[in-house]
């Protein structure tokens, strides 16, 4: 099995990714309703909240987080697949992920925007979102810059503005074939804007190879710091469950984790709806596929260590918020994500699932709703059962408000995943090419040495 | 004298390879293969690079500038921020503590590396640009061209290598 056919023409490879732009399969348009249906219904919720006031959310003490902060951890998290792809595997020379590397970067820009979203809404009083600005005012007052709150927002501020641009640097060229292929119209405007003038000449290839590899440098200690200063949110607290040395890498194994299921989920939707069979291949999604399952092992791994660090260590408050969650109100969510995410990945274990598309996209599902409820069950139940029996609230419920507008952060993510795959290349044009070049030239060696042997 | 742009197109890096090679040992009144010459290509192309010779790249200078800077900002933002609001209680804390300023330090450091970067990328480049007098499509499919900028009495000896060596096409327009 083949990543990609060497034989493969590079016009072909360019009628292919263009003709996606313009004619997709049926299902794109459903997709696109059911995201626009769902982001209705999120937006309905943040109205009715902005209107009303944050009561309508059912936070209060001790749940002043609820789902609203679970689903921003969620979908940070979810960053890290477009950084994994681009960034380590770029520095590692793995190019079977040229085909698929820009999807999962605009996976990495359209959920930070998600996270974002979760920090305004939680916030309530959105006219006041500028208080939290580090800026000098009249009424002399600061952000405090030890809080690792403080730290969250710079580091995303960084992380979405440096995604951003790493996505559209290295989209320049393809910019530059969609703009030379595409019969005039604002398509073509917009393509000759953004492509900036490129004409692919050796000075141009030159800097744009050390800057792609530059950036790619920045973003992988950028996406690690990301997650370990969410982490930090938790773990420099002194509440019972969350101050883990460990919560850092769990963090960031987690975070890994979420980002490499969903990039088997819309790798299976990308490949169907935009007729990507040839370039999204399966051997390609037996790779990842691969990758995910061993992330899974990493993650079950440092959630053994978190429990047994936590049972251990005699801190009968953590050990009390442990007990709580396998056995309390929370224990078939806490269950649910134990199975979800340690148990339902053995199924890549088994080479005969690992290019069954229908198993791998049901897996993928459930895997990241294992995600979520990890993330869910990092902040409920030690906010339900902290250090005081008198604040301990074991039967508080999200209300359906919160429920809504997680329900809408999933439409909003996928009608701009969805919007941007539609209006800007989601393959790779020239890295394809590159792909498929240096695999003939292999092949063409390969043939010539075994030529001379005979 | 005036100046004249010719553009060759080729299907395969070996004969543009070969081309360029040409062009460079002929020593051509009028024509400089070092200052003249463009190869633009559909895929970054190290070959392209090892026949045309090392050319120096400084987008790293940009980078090292940008996060230092960017550091440096960073930290004297913060701090400057925290002296300004020394009359709040710190609890025998210092003012201006290391530790949590690191960690907003390294993000500008980054953020200052990335933004100067792209900047760094841009004006080495050449980007934006308008787009050059020849140019064709078909360098953005499988092609590979050979751009020349050549006074006219070399235009002859020029276009006969590009023929040579069976261009698939060759465009010529009045120049400088």
């Amino acid at each position: 099995m083949k990543d990609i056919r060497e034989d493969i023409a590079w016009v072909k490879i360019n009628q292919d990714v263009m003709k996606s732009l313009e004619n997709p399969r049926k299902l794109y348009w459903v997709i696109l309703f059911c995201a626009i249906c769902a982001f209705g219904v999120g937006v309905s919720c943040e109205i009715y909240q902005y209107r009303t006031g944050m009561g309508v959310a059912n936070l209060n003490n001790p749940q002043v987080w609820g789902l609203y902060i679970a689903t921003f951890i969620f979908w940070i998290g979810m960053s890290h697949s477009g950084t994994l792809l681009s960034a380590i595997l770029h520095l590692m020379h793995a190019d079977w992920r040229k085909p698929i590397y820009r999807f999962a970067e605009a996976m990495t820009t359209f959920s930070l925007m998600t996270a974002g979203l979760f920090v305004l809404v939680h916030i309530g009083r959105l006219w006041q979102f500028y208080y939290s600005l580090p800026y000098p005012n009249e009424r002399g007052i600061w952000p405090n810059f030890q809080s690792p709150l403080l730290w969250d927002a710079m580091a995303i501020f960084t992380y979405l503005s440096s995604s951003i641009l790493f996505l559209f640097v290295g989209m320049i060229p393809d910019l530059a074939i969609a703009r030379d292929n595409m019969a005039d119209g604002w398509r073509r405007k917009l393509y000759t804007l953004l492509a900036l003038g490129w004409e692919g000449t050796d000075r141009q290839w030159r800097n744009f190879r050390v800057t792609y590899l530059t950036i790619a440098c920045f973003l992988i200690p950028l996406a690690v710091s990301v997650h370990s200063i969410v982490a930090s949110d938790f773990a420099m607290s002194q509440a019972p469950g969350w101050h883990v040395t460990s919560f850092p890498p769990y963090f960031v194994a987690g975070a890994l984790y979420s980002g490499c299921a969903a990039i088997i989920t819309l790798f299976i939707i990308l490949r169907y709806t935009f007729r990507f069979e040839e370039y999204m291949t399966k051997s390609i999604l037996k790779k990842i596929v691969r990758l995910t399952f061993a992330i899974a092992m990493v993650w079950t791994y440092l959630n053994a260590v978190e429990f047994a660090a936590v049972w251990y260590s005699h801190d009968e408050a953590s050990k009390a918020v442990l007990i709580q969650k396998a056995t309390g109100t929370y224990a078939p969510f806490w269950w649910g994500m134990i199975f979800c995410g340690s148990v339902v990945p053995l199924v890549f274990a088994f080479e005969r699932f690992q290019t069954n598309i229908p198993v791998l996209f049901a897996t993928s599902l459930l895997l990241n709703l294992g995600m979520w409820l990890e993330r869910w069950m990092i902040i409920a139940p030690t906010f339900s059962h902290g250090l005081y029996p008198w604040t301990w609230d074991h039967d508080q419920w999200p209300s359906m408000v919160q429920w809504g507008m997680v329900f809408g952060s999933f439409g909003w993510f996928t009608l701009l995943f969805m919007i941007f795959c539609k209006v800007f290349p989601s393959v790779s044009m020239y890295e394809v090419k590159e792909m498929v070049y240096h695999r003939t030239l292999h092949l063409k060696k390969s043939e010539a040495a075994e030529q001379g042997a005979h | 004298m005036s100046k004249r742009n010719l553009l060759a197109l080729y299907g395969n890096f070996e004969e543009a390879e070969l081309v360029v090679k040409e062009l460079r040992a002929a020593s051509i009144s009028g024509f400089n293969a070092g200052d003249d010459m463009v190869v633009k290509s559909p895929i970054e192309h190290p070959e392209v690079e090892e026949f045309l010779g090392d050319k120096p790249v400084y987008v790293q200078w940009f980078t090292l500038v940008g996060a230092v800077m960017g550091g440096l900002l960073g930290f004297f933002l913060i701090s400057g921020g925290q002296a300004n609001f020394y009359m709040q209680l710190k609890g025998g804390k210092p003012i201006v503590p290391f530790p949590p300023n690191f960690i907003l330090t390294y993000e500008m450091f980054i953020l200052g590396g990335v933004f100067i970067t792209i900047l760094g990328f841009l004006v080495c480049a050449g980007l934006p640009a308008k787009r050059s007098s020849l140019y064709s499509r078909k360098v953005s499919e499988d092609n590979i061209a050979i751009l020349v900028e050549v006074e006219e009495a070399a235009v002859s000896a020029i276009r006969a290598i590009f023929v040579k060596h069976k261009a698939l096409e060759i465009q010529e327009e009045a120049g400088k």
